[in-house]
């Protein structure tokens, strides 16, 4: 693993990597087998779905058949992955995917696509806020958020033959270009980006490149602020949240989702049992989410790195 | 279907209701109704049509039985156990604690349990996809998937049977047990669903109605559906909820009901007569 983040954008949308990966893991292993409920095109997954309709199975605009159907595949013995918006992946089908799936002990990856403010233009309807909370309390699941497209494939590829219930959160557009392509980001770790002595900001997905930019502000203002890529919010890395604090004496913790349930949940839960210190969040309040640009809503519900910045400096005060 | 094979069927039939009596006895109370509408079904299925080893449960070429309607776990519990599945004394261990036979079915607990089930609706379309993932295994077996008729309020059965017949899996049978009763009474007070028949044959289903509490009309019905062909099938189970026990059956409310020493005593008096007169 390679980090390699400057600023820039990956020239990679993840709709593109998603319609190049998810087909090429079919194509690696005959058990795998796609699902998806209506929307493929916006993936980028149509064209190999309606070339191989019995790998990549279009359900329809039914969700909840769709994962009680990924269930019965993984019994007959497939590993599927399903598909859909954040909002469908997660409350529209937790049901099915806690029973059929998780309790019944049938493996299924789980890809929910625009999570958080990443749905824009689709607006309140369409922006889960509250997947990862949801995710995280299904027993033996795992909760991912790739920081960038490499991380996405890296990500996607280690779900295949993971056990439990997958939940993977990313948007379709762009992510900024943190690791060098072909990088392997383990499940379970989270990567140290830049290093620091004053305040830890934990990071993932969007709020990555927004934690990297703060950083670097703060860094001019005389703050070491560390960034670490949290994209295994489930399991999260104890060991380097616990190392990090310690070496700080100071958290930020940066989610595109609601402040209760998600990512800030979990570093707390790593902190009050190991080494409490200060810590603050950024993330969204207890709120519904709303229509617009993502630049705006970023601004809206206080997700950007100036949002970071100032918590930096709040956490900072009450060491 | 010689005449000495009906009766062996009706047999099956009377010593699951016996079996199912004797679980649910056993705890005191427990989903009665449900369990005995379907036993000459099941009676059927794994005394007649269904391609099992009972030493060999997971055997992936078997066929497959998903009770979507979950809590009718003691009926298909009695059947294992009549089958050989796990010993017979162990059907009075039913929801005590640290049992392998809970309330609701659970493959990961019970032996011979294919699917785990209780949130209704659910089991449809795992069934779905277990006939789905077969066929694409190239295995020949089939899926039979119990549904109640009060689970049928549930959308995602009828989200499951599009996608069955959209993808012509004509290894997967469906039954419905059509008992007139869910939990809070009649359906057609609490929910009318209108005609089963019409509704299957409308989703694409080849289908058709006998008299569920018949075992040589079900044994026919089934057979017909081996035939293969580009359809799912659906049979529509006409029956009583609380079937072969008086009483029960005369109950309105039968959905969950004590069975204590007394009924219990009374109950299976009638079955082991019955049984006792069928068998000479």
């Amino acid at each position: 693993m390679k980090i390699v983040y400057n600023g820039e954008m990956d020239k990679r949308l993840c709709k593109e990597v998603l319609g190049e990966t998810i087909p090429a893991i079919l194509e690696s292993d005959p058990d795998t087998i796609y699902l998806d409920a209506d929307l493929m095109s916006c993936i980028g997954t149509l064209k190999y779905g309606q070339q191989h309709r019995d790998r990549a199975i279009d359900c329809g605009i039914a969700e909840a058949n769709m994962a009680g159907v990924a269930a019965g595949l993984a019994m007959a013995g497939f590993k599927p992955l399903i598909h859909s918006f954040g909002i469908f992946a997660s409350r529209r089908i937790f049901d099915q995917i806690f029973l059929s799936g998780g309790y019944a002990k049938n493996d299924i990856t789980v890809l929910g696509s625009d999570p958080g403010v990443t749905a824009a233009m689709n607006g309140g309807t369409h922006m889960p806020f509250e997947d990862v909370a949801l995710y995280r309390v299904l027993p033996g699941s795992t909760v991912l958020e790739p920081s960038d497209p490499t991380c996405l494939v890296s990500l996607l590829k280690q779900c295949v033959d993971r056990p439990g219930i997958k939940y993977l959160r990313v948007g379709r557009k762009s992510l900024a270009r943190v690791y060098e392509e072909g990088s392997e980001l383990p499940i379970g770790k989270a990567p140290v980006l830049r290093d620091g002595t004053d305040v830890a900001i934990f990071a993932a997905g969007i709020m990555v490149h927004e934690a990297m930019q703060a950083a670097a502000s703060l860094e001019q203002q005389g703050i070491s602020a560390a960034v670490v890529d949290c994209y295994s919010i489930k399991p999260i890395d104890r060991e380097t949240v616990i190392a990090m604090a310690k070496k700080t004496g100071a958290a930020v913790v940066a989610e595109n989702a609601n402040r209760h349930g998600g990512l800030y949940s979990a570093v707390l839960e790593v902190l009050a049992e190991n080494c409490p210190v200060p810590a603050a969040n950024v993330s969204v309040e207890d709120e519904f989410g709303e229509v617009g640009t993502q630049g705006y809503l970023q601004q809206r519900f206080g997700l950007t790195a100036a949002h970071i910045e100032a918590q930096a400096k709040a956490v900072l005060a009450r060491k | 279907m010689d005449q000495k094979e009906i009766k062996a069927l009706k047999a099956f039939a009377l010593r699951i209701r016996l079996a199912a009596l004797d679980a649910i006895h056993s705890i005191g109370s427990g989903h009665v109704g449900g369990a005995l509408s379907i036993a000459d079904a099941l009676a059927v299925l794994y005394g007649r049509e269904m391609n099992v080893r009972p030493e060999d449960p997971k055997w992936p070429d078997r066929d497959k039985l998903v009770c979507s309607k979950g809590h009718a776990g003691p009926g298909v519990y009695g059947t294992l156990a009549l089958k050989g599945y796990f010993p017979y004394e162990e059907l009075r261990t039913l929801n005590k604690n640290g049992t392998r036979l809970p309330s609701h079915c659970d493959r990961n607990k019970t032996p011979g349990i294919d699917v785990t089930t209780g949130s209704l609706g659910q089991g449809t379309s795992q069934a779905a996809g277990l006939a789905l993932g077969d066929r694409l295994k190239g295995r020949k077996n089939r899926v039979f998937l119990i549904v109640g008729d009060g689970e049928m309020d549930e959308g995602q059965c009828w989200e499951a049977f599009a996608f069955a017949a959209a993808r012509k899996l004509s290894n997967l049978v469906v039954l419905i047990d059509w008992n007139k009763k869910q939990l809070d009474g009649y359906c057609d007070d609490v929910l009318p669903m209108g005609s089963f028949a019409d509704k299957m044959t409308a989703f694409g289903f080849d289908t058709v109605q006998v008299n569920g509490n018949d075992v040589e009309a079900v044994a026919a019905a089934l057979e017909r559906t081996r035939q293969g062909g580009d359809k799912p099938y659906a049979i529509v189970l006409d029956t009583v909820k609380g079937a072969g026990v008086e009483e029960v059956a005369n109950t309105l409310m039968n959905h969950s009901i004590p069975v204590n020493d007394e009924k219990y005593e009374k109950w299976t008096a009638e079955l082991k007569a019955e049984l006792a007169a069928l068998e000479g």
